[in-house]
C-alpha cells in the first residue's frame, strides 16, 4: 500500500532552484498494476526514485505499508528497498560473467535471511518469472534479451516486495521481446497479486496497466483506470526462448 | 552482509579479471619476497659475524700493546705496534681476582716448510693454557707442553689444513720434522679441525712454544698479546678495569690517556658488530619495502579504475539494499584479499630464494617467524590503507547517479 501526499522535489537553491515535483498525491492499493506515464523531463524520473526509496522528497508525506519513509537517512532506505522493494532497471544492470541464479539471489545476500534459504527463494522466483530451469546455472551473459529481463524480473521478485518499481522495462527490448515481459508483469500482478509501478514514456507500454497515471510539469495531469487495458496471451507470456 | 558472502563477492569481483589482479598482486609479490630476502640475508650475516666472534671464546678479554710513543714525542705510532707486554706482565694478570687463565701468546707469519711442499701460515708462540683459552681441541698427539715451554724445545703443533698441505690429506705426520724460520722443529700433535672464523682461521695455524718463538723468530722477550679468560663473563667490565690498573703500575704510567696497550672485549666486540649488522638489515629491508609502497600505489590504482568502471553495479547493489558499509566492505577486502595474497605467495618466494641462497654456500641465510609475521601484516596493512580511499568512494556514490552512469 502506497500513500503519497503532496509531494514535492526541488532540486538546487536561489536562482537555479527548479522544482521537478510540484505537490503529487496519489494512493496505489496492494495488488494494482499502474503506469506513471509522461514526456522526459515531466519528473517521472524522480517521482520513480522517491517511491522506489532511492531518495526522499523537499515535502510532504511517502507512506509505504503504513511507514513514513520521507525523512529516512541513506541506510534506512537501504532497509526499506531491502525488504519492500523490487525494481526492473531498463539496463537489465546483471552482473556480468556471473551465474543467473547469483544475479537472483543477490538482494538477499544485504538481507537478513539464512542463507539456506537463498536457492530455494531464488528457484520460486526464477519459476514465477517463467525462465527456463534448464538455464538456471549459465551465465548471465549466455542469455538472450528477454530471458535476461526475465532474470531481472526473478530478482525484483525475490524478497516479496510490497511493489515492483519497473523503469522503462523494455526500452532496450525489441516489441517481441517487449511483449513478453509485459506479459509476465500481467501474470504476476494476475497470478500472484505483485503490486507493479510500471515507470514508461511510451502510451504502448503503459496500457498494459489496470491504471494510468499522466505527469506533466511536475503534477498529475490525469489519474485513471485504464478501459482499453492491453492483454498479452498467455502463450505470448510463457514463450521464455 | 555475512563474512561467507563477503568473501563470495570478494572472490567472485578478482576472478571476473584474473589479468588485472595477477598484475596487481605481483607488485605486492616482489615487495614481500625482497624484504624477506633482504631480513633473511642479514639475519644470516649478523648471525655469522656473532658465531664466528663468539668461537674466538666468550669470556675473553684480549691485552694488546697500544700505539707506540716515543719519549716526548706527541705523535702516536701504529696501535700494537709498541713493544710493551712481557711474560711477566702475564703472570701478574694471572695473580688478579676474577681471572680464570692467561695465554701470553707471540703471533708472526712464517714459511712452514716441509719435504716436498711448503705453506704460508700463522705461527702462534703459545703455552700449554692456550687450547683452554681458545677451545683448541686436540685431533691426535698432544699440544705444547710446560715442559715444551721452559725448555725451549723445537717442536710444533699443527692445524689439519697445515698438515692436510704439507703432507697430504689425512696423513700420518706426528714424528716427522718442519722447517720454521731454518731451525727444525718436530710435530708432536694435531689440532682438530674448528672451521674459518673471520679474523684467523685456527685450522690454518701452527703452534709453537712461546719461549722458543720468542728465543728463534722474534728474539726478543715482548709477547704480541695476551688473552684473559675471565671466570664469568658479567665480570669482564670489573677485569677490563682491574688490568688496566695492575699494566699501568708495572709500566710507570699515571695518565691513563699514554697507556701503551688496548684491552678488547670478546663480547663488546661482538654486540658492536651484531648491531651494525642489524642496522644493515634494517637498511635494506628499508630499500625493500620502497617497491612494497609502489606495490601498494598499484593495488590503490587498481581499485580507483575498479570502482570507476563497476559504477552501475554500484547503483545496482545500492538499490537492491546494499548499505554503505556492506559497498566499503566489498570493495576493502577485495583490496586485502589482494595484499594478502600477494603476501603469502612473497613469502613462498621470498623463503625459497632464501633457501637457495644458503644452498649456494654463499651466506647461510635466516628467514625468522618473525620476518613473516611482519611481512604479512604489513601487506594487510597495505590493503587497507590503499584500499581505504577506493572503497570510501564506492561507498559514497548516490545510487540515482550511479545507475544513470553510462
Amino acid at each position: 500500500m502506497i500513500e503519497v501526499k503532496n509531494i514535492t522535489k526541488t532540486y538546487g537553491q536561489g536562482d537555479s532552484e527548479t522544482k521537478a515535483l510540484e505537490g503529487i498525491s496519489f494512493t496505489v492499493k496492494d495488488g494494482e498494476f499502474v503506469a506513471i506515464m509522461g514526456p522526459s523531463g515531466s519528473g517521472k524520473s524522480t517521482l520513480m526514485h522517491i517511491l522506489g526509496c532511492l531518495d526522499t522528497p523537499t515535502s510532504g508525506t511517502y507512506l509505504l505499508d503504513g511507514q513514513d519513509v520521507s525523512k529516512f537517512s541513506d541506510n534506512e532506505l537501504s532497509e526499506i528497498r531491502s525488504q519492500k522493494i523490487g525494481f526492473v532497471f531498463q539496463s537489465f544492470n546483471l552482473l556480468p560473467r556471473t551465474t543467473v541464479m547469483r544475479n537472483v539471489l543477490l538482494p538477499l545476500v544485504y538481507s537478513t535471511l539464512p542463507e539456506r534459504e537463498y536457492e530455494p527463494r531464488a528457484k520460486a522466483a526464477l519459476l514465477a518469472a517463467g525462465f527456463p530451469a534448464d538455464r538456471w546455472y549459465h551465465k548471465s551473459n549466455e542469455l538472450s534479451g528477454g530471458q535476461i529481463q526475465r532474470v531481472a524480473i526473478a530478482r525484483s521478485l525475490i524478497n516479496n516486495p510490497s511493489v515492483i518499481m519497473a523503469d522503462e522495462p523494455t526500452g532496450n527490448l525489441d516489441s517481441k521481446t517487449g511483449d513478453i515481459v509485459m506479459g509476465t508483469f500481467q501474470r504476476l500482478n494476475e497470478e500472484k497479486g505483485s503490486t507493479i509501478i510500471l515507470i514508461t514514456h511510451e502510451p504502448d507500454i503503459a496500457i498494459h496497466a489496470d491504471r494510468i497515471i499522466h505527469i506533466k510539469d511536475g503534477v498529475i495531469i490525469e489519474d485513471k483506470k485504464n478501459i482499453a487495458r492491453k492483454i498479452i496471451p498467455k502463450h505470448i507470456a510463457n514463450d521464455n526462448t | 552482509m555475512t563474512i561467507h558472502n563477503l568473501y563470495r563477492e570478494t572472490i567472485s569481483a578478482l576472478l571476473s579479471n584474473k589479468s588485472r589482479s595477477g598484475l596487481t598482486v605481483l607488485g605486492i609479490v616482489i615487495g614481500i619476497a625482497s624484504v624477506i630476502i633482504m631480513l633473511a640475508v642479514g639475519t644470516g650475516a649478523s648471525n655469522s659475524i656473532t658465531s664466528s666472534v663468539s668461537g674466538l671464546g666468550s669470556n675473553l678479554l684480549t691485552v694488546s700493546p697500544g700505539a707506540s710513543r716515543g719519549p716526548g714525542s706527541q705523535v702516536s705510532g701504529a696501535a700494537g705496534s709498541s713493544q710493551s707486554l712481557t711474560r711477566a706482565d702475564a703472570t701478574a694478570i694471572a695473580g688478579l681476582s676474577g681471572v680464570e687463565d692467561v695465554s701470553p701468546e707471540v703471533n708472526s707469519q712464517q714459511q712452514v716448510v716441509a719435504k716436498s711442499a711448503n705453506t704460508n701460515v700463522s705461527v702462534v708462540g703459545a703455552v700449554s693454557i692456550y687450547p683452554i683459552v681458545h677451545d683448541v681441541t686436540m685431533q691426535e698427539g698432544s699440544f705444547i707442553t710446560d715442559k715444551n715451554v721452559n725448555s725451549l724445545m723445537r717442536v710444533v703443533v699443527l692445524g689439519p689444513t697445515v698438515r692436510d698441505d704439507l703432507f697430504g690429506v689425512g696423513a700420518e705426520a706426528i714424528g716427522q720434522t718442519v722447517r720454521i724460520d731454518n731451525q727444525n722443529y718436530t710435530i708432536t700433535g694435531i689440532t682438530a679441525a674448528k672451521g674459518g672464523s673471520g679474523f684467523q682461521n685456527p685450522d690454518d695455524t701452527v703452534y709453537i712454544p712461546l719461549s722458543t718463538a720468542q728465543e728463534m723468530i722474534t728474539g726478543n722477550q715482548y709477547v704480541s698479546s695476551i688473552s684473559v679468560e675471565a671466570a664469568n663473563s658479567n665480570d669482564l667490565t670489573a677485569v677490563t678495569d682491574s688490568i688496566t690498573a695492575l699494566l699501568m703500575k708495572r709500566h710507570g704510567i699515571t695518565d691513563a690517556s699514554k697507556k701503551d696497550f688496548n684491552i678488547l672485549n670478546q663480547a663488546s666486540l661482538s654486540s658492536t658488530l651484531s648491531s651494525i649488522t642489524t642496522i644493515l638489515t634494517y637498511l635494506l629491508a628499508a630499500i625493500a619495502s620502497i617497491s612494497l609502497l609502489v606495490g601498494g600505489i598499484g593495488i590503490m590504482n587498481m581499485m580507483l579504475t575498479t570502482v570507476t568502471e563497476r559504477t552501475k553495479e554500484i547503483g545496482l547493489r545500492k538499490a537492491i539494499g546494499a548499505k554503505r558499509r556492506d559497498i566499503s566492505m566489498q570493495f576493502l577486502a577485495e583490496a586485502v584479499a589482494l595484499t594478502v595474497t600477494g603476501g603469502i605467495v612473497g613469502v613462498a618466494i621470498g623463503y625459497g630464494v632464501a633457501t637457495i641462497i644458503t644452498w649456494t654456500g654463499l651466506l647461510t641465510t635466516s628467514v625468522t617467524a618473525y620476518s613473516i609475521i611482519l611481512a604479512v601484516g604489513v601487506s594487510l596493512a597495505i590493503g587497507l590503507i590503499f584500499g581505504y580511499f577506493p572503497a570510501r568512494r564506492a561507498a559514497a556514490l548516490n545510487p540515482i547517479e550511479a545507475l544513470r552512469y553510462e
